[in-house]
Parts: structure tokens; C-alpha cells; sequence
């Protein structure tokens, strides 16, 4: 999907952060600010010009602690008209939160999880959101690159 | 640690700890209950736990719990270089380990920008190792599943059928199952001389064999009764969890990856899409979704056909020939981010990377698997059924539990 299809688009919703755009990535991704991330899947799930009916994949990105921020990457892809699209959310690093997707496409149920899981990126308003592949009692978020791996779980050595 | 040491002392409180239920016995109405299913049970296909809710034989609800073979592949991806992560790539779907590593090479391909100089040789051989593991995998799958649901013979029929194609493979790469042959930029080696006439004899021993299937398994009635009108998945449910593959073909959507992206060599071979069409009685039910695969391993052999003919011909080895040649010495692809995807056995398998530009170690390697997605859609259609179609169903979404927890 172009940027001028996709500014045409998103000129009907008032949103309350510039957007911007990066050339870098495959499929052509847009940066958000996490409050617009809302309203902006909804126009681009129901408008009928680009019906992006399918949420294939969400991955949560760790910059790192000299960074200080955190990332979720959403992969958008429209059947119809076989359009892609990559929509970034840059969080910070402490206490990150981003609104759940979860209610506009159900696929994003169980990857919201994963990445809560692997990061400890809090969706609001998700609907359940626990650990997917982590024990419930497993501390710290593994896939954090500062995360140090407790040295016992259940008197088992973590440590191979 | 000495190695007389008890290593974990069971204590009963660790189970409820470590994976709780979600359910609370105190919220339950009159005459329900919660039935653990798993995660050891065969039917289940490897370590998938269920938890049941239940009024007498009534399914009400279900919720999985995942993860008891997760290995890290994320973690793994981002401490290894590029081509040290392929043998995790395999053991992600363990039974389809050739189109997981195509899948894998074509994304850090794309990323280095050789994607358009692979030689057709390597693209063909590639196909037909990936088409050949398809056919196994679909037999797994169908196998697997008419043994969930007391068919006995089939199972045995089909792994006798699959034990050709592993030797095949075997021949080509050295392993029965997991191959590390797909390498970035080329192949591990050129085929074996004589795998093309092999490959045909093979092509022309399981033609008769597939009607038998259709006779023993497909139409019989009491795999209809079993599985017909069960488990139905209505087309906007499965496009909206995300659900790819057999599953959403079954549904009614004529979508797949290899015709949709038309990577590799894929719009230079002639196949069908096959799709539900309901022809016992609902489109999209547990019948349609086996009828489907059923009908994928037909053109699967058309695809190797048409491959093997192309490499006989067209693309004919020659002794200087190198499958190797494009392979990088060091691989660092320029910092960019990248979402790449393939039509596997499941369905969409999809690899994001984010490349630094400063190592060779992907900065991120995240998987997006298509057995977790599918999975994922258990829950909304398994309301108010019967245990006994439970099972059906989770046999028909064909999960592979190495994909699930990565």
C-alpha cells in the first residue's frame, strides 16, 4: 500500500500525533503514535476501499535499555485487494501499554498474549490477557534484552 | 550438579501454579464441570492441555493451554547468524521441516537482495523437496486423524506410503526428518544422482494408492458420520482469527499463498486450488477440511511432476553446476525491517525479522505460525458440542505442537 493511498485514507479521522512513515521496511510501514492506533485500524479494517480483513502478525520489537523503547510491529493484509501493510506503535520502555486490538480482529488475541508474554507490553482492554507459552509463576519477560533468567524454577537449575 | 541429586521434588501446589485454570469452580452454574483433557493424550497431538467446561456431555467452553514444548526458537534466533538458525527453523513443524526452511531462506534471501539471482535449478529442487514434504505432512495429517477417531487401518496405510518420501529426502540430505537443506543463498547439495527416476517411480507407485485412501477413509460412512456438519467454520469467523491454510481453504476461500505472493517458481506451474464445497452437507466442516487435504497431495504430484520434469529437462544438472555458488560467506543484511510469508502444510508461515546492518544476527526473528493462529480458533467453535466432536475437531485443525510453542 502506498503513503498517499494511505494519507487519503486516514484524512477523514482526526488524529492527535503526525504520522510517520518508514521506507526501510517490507511490507511499507507506518508509524503511530499509540493513541491513534485505534482509530486508525478501525478505518482501515471497515473502509470499503481497503478492507484489511486479515491481522496476520504482531511482534513486539525490544530497542534495548540505552534506547528506552519498545516496539510492536502489526502486519496487516487485505484480501481482497491484496494490499500489505506494516503499522509500528513505539512505547516507551517503562510501563508500556498499548490499546488491544483484539476486539477489531480476534487473531489478535492470542499474539497480543504472546507479546505480553515475551515483553511484558500491556494491551488494554484485552480481553484475557495471561501468560501463553511462559509458566504463570515464571518471572521477568524473556525475550526483553536485559532479561536475566531466574537461576532456580521449581528447585530445577535454569542454567544448562 | 551431582547426579544422585533429586532434581525437582514434586510438590501437589506445582501444577495449579505454573499453568492455573482459568475457570473457577465457584462460578460454575449447576451440573457443570471441569474437565482437564491433556496435555498427555494422544488425541491431543503431542502436549496441547484443554480445559473443558462441561454439563454432562455438552461441551460449553473450552480453553487451551499451550506451551509445555516451548523451546525458545525466538531467543535461539536472535543469539545465532542467519544460517546457524535453519536447524531451528526445521523442529519448528517437525513433520514439514523442507517448507518451514524454504519459507526461512526465501525471507533472509529477500533481505540480502539475491532473492532474483537464486538459479531456477535451486528454486525447482527446492520446490520439490518442499512439495514432497507436503505430501508427508498431509499424510501425517489425515492419518493421524483417522486414528483420533477409531480408524485404525489408515494410519498404517499412510505411513508406510510416507516412509518413501522420508527416504527420498533421506537420500537427499542425510536425514529422515529434520534437513538443514535449504540454505540461504542455494542448497546444502545438488540432488543424488538418479533422485529424478526415483522420484517417479515414487509418483507412480502412490497414484493407485490414493483412491484406495478415498475408499477406506474419505467416504466412508462412519468417518462421515463422524466428522460431517462438525465443527463448522463459518468463512468470516476464520478469515477474522487469522485462520490460513487447509482450514480456511475449507471454508470457501480459494486463498493460497503460493498463488496469492506467487513466490519461488510457483506461477510457472500449472495446479488447482481445491476448496470446500459442503459436499456432506456444510461448507467447512471437519470433512471438508480432510477432503481439501486430500485433494492438495493430487496436486502436489502434478507440482512434482511438472518439477521434475523442468529438472530432466530444461534445467538439467551439469557438472558444473553448483548449488553453492550463491551462498554468502558472510551474511549481513542491510538494517531493515521485514515481514516475509509462505504457504506451508498448515497454512501461512511467517518470519519478521529486523536486521541492525551491523551483525550478522537477526536483531529480532520473530515467527508467526500458522498451527498457533489456528489454534486460536478452537475456543469459538467448540460451543455447545459434544466431547466426542471435540476431538474431531481438534484432529481436523491438524496441529503441530512444535509449531504451537516454538
Amino acid at each position: 500500500m502506498t503513503f498517499e493511498n494511505f494519507n487519503r485514507l486516514i484524512a477523514g479521522i482526526s488524529l492527535q500525533h503526525e504520522v510517520k512513515f518508514d521506507l526501510n521496511a517490507r511490507p511499507n510501514a507506518v508509524l503511530l503514535s499509540p493513541d491513534d492506533l485505534i482509530p486508525v485500524c478501525e478505518t482501515l479494517y471497515r473502509n470499503p476501499a481497503t478492507y484489511f480483513d486479515m491481522l496476520s502478525c504482531i511482534t513486539g520489537i525490544d530497542n534495548g535499555p540505552a534506547a528506552g523503547t519498545m516496539e510492536v510491529a502489526y502486519n496487516l493484509y487485505s484480501i481482497p485487494f491484496d494490499l500489505h501493510l506494516m503499522i509500528k506503535v513505539i512505547l516507551p520502555r517503562e510501563a508500556a501499554a498499548v490499546e488491544s486490538v483484539s476486539h477489531i480482529w480476534k487473531s489478535a488475541d492470542w499474539l497480543e498474549r504472546e507479546v505480553f508474554d515475551m515483553y511484558g507490553i500491556h494491551f488494554k482492554n484485552h480481553p484475557d490477557l495471561r501468560r501463553i507459552l511462559m509458566p504463570a509463576d515464571w518471572e521477568g519477560h524473556p525475550l526483553r534484552k536485559d532479561y536475566k533468567h531466574q537461576e532456580y524454577y521449581r528447585d530445577i537449575k535454569v542454567e544448562y | 550438579m551431582p547426579t544422585d541429586q533429586i532434581q525437582y521434588r514434586y510438590q501437589p501446589g506445582n501444577l495449579t501454579r505454573s499453568e492455573p485454570n482459568k475457570l473457577r469452580p465457584e462460578n460454575l452454574r449447576a451440573e457443570e464441570m471441569i474437565i482437564n483433557l491433556g496435555p498427555q493424550h494422544p488425541s491431543t497431538h503431542g502436549v496441547l492441555r484443554l480445559e473443558v467446561l462441561m454439563d454432562g456431555e455438552i461441551v460449553h467452553e473450552v480453553v487451551p493451554h499451550i506451551g509445555y514444548l516451548h523451546r525458545c526458537f525466538e531467543k535461539h534466533g536472535e543469539n545465532l547468524p542467519y544460517n546457524q538458525v535453519i536447524p531451528f527453523v526445521d523442529r519448528l513443524d517437525y513433520v514439514a521441516a523442507m517448507n518451514n526452511e524454504h519459507v526461512y531462506a526465501m525471507g533472509v534471501e529477500r533481505m540480502l537482495g539475491i532473492e532474483e539471482q537464486i538459479p531456477k535449478r535451486v528454486e525447482y529442487v527446492r520446490v520439490l523437496v518442499a512439495e514432497l514434504n507436503r505430501i508427508a505432512s498431509h499424510f501425517i495429517a489425515i492419518g493421524t486423524y483417522g486414528m483420533d477417531i477409531g480408524a485404525f487401518t489408515p494410519f498404517f496405510w499412510l505411513m508406510r506410503d510416507r516412509e518413501h518420501i522420508l527416504r527420498l529426502l533421506e537420500w537427499a540430505s542425510g536425514s529422515r526428518l529434520l534437513y538443514n537443506y535449504i540454505w540461504i543463498g542455494g542448497l546444502f547439495y545438488d540432488l543424488p544422482v538418479g533422485f529424478e527416476d526415483r522420484c517417479r517411480e515414487f509418483v507412480r507407485y502412490i497414484k493407485p494408492k490414493l483412491p484406495e485412501l478415498e475408499t477406506i477413509l474419505i467416504d466412508n460412512t462412519i468417518f462421515v458420520d463422524r466428522t460431517a456438519k462438525v465443527g463448522v467454520l463459518p468463512l468470516d469467523l476464520a478469515i477474522n482469527s487469522g485462520v490460513t491454510g487447509p482450514i480456511l481453504r475449507a471454508s470457501g476461500l480459494r486463498y493460497d499463498l503460493r498463488r496469492v505472493d506467487g513466490y519461488s517458481v510457483y506461477p510457472e506451474i500449472d495446479f488447482d486450488i481445491p476448496v470446500g464445497e459442503g459436499r456432506m452437507g456444510a461448507v467447512g466442516d471437519c470433512w471438508d477440511r480432510t477432503f481439501v487435504r486430500y485433494q492438495e497431495i493430487h496436486e502436489s504430484l502434478r507440482i512434482i511432476e511438472q518439477c521434475l520434469d523442468k529438472l530432466t529437462g530444461e534445467h538439467i544438472r551439469t557438472r558444473d553446476f553448483d548449488p553453492q555458488a550463491l551462498v554468502p560467506k558472510k551474511i549481513r543484511p542491510k538494517a531493515q525491517d521485514l515481514y516475509v510469508r509462505g504457504e506451508i502444510p498448515k497454512g501461512e508461515l511467517g518470519f519478521f525479522f529486523r536486521a541492525d546492518g551491523k551483525s550478522d544476527i537477526p536483531f529480532r526473528c520473530k515467527c508467526r505460525s500458522c498451527s498457533f493462529v489456528n489454534l486460536s480458533v478452537l475456543p469459538e467453535i467448540a460451543k455447545g458440542i459434544l466431547l466426542a466432536d471435540l476431538i474431531a475437531i481438534i484432529g481436523s485443525i491438524d496441529v503441530v505442537m512444535g509449531e504451537v510453542d516454538r
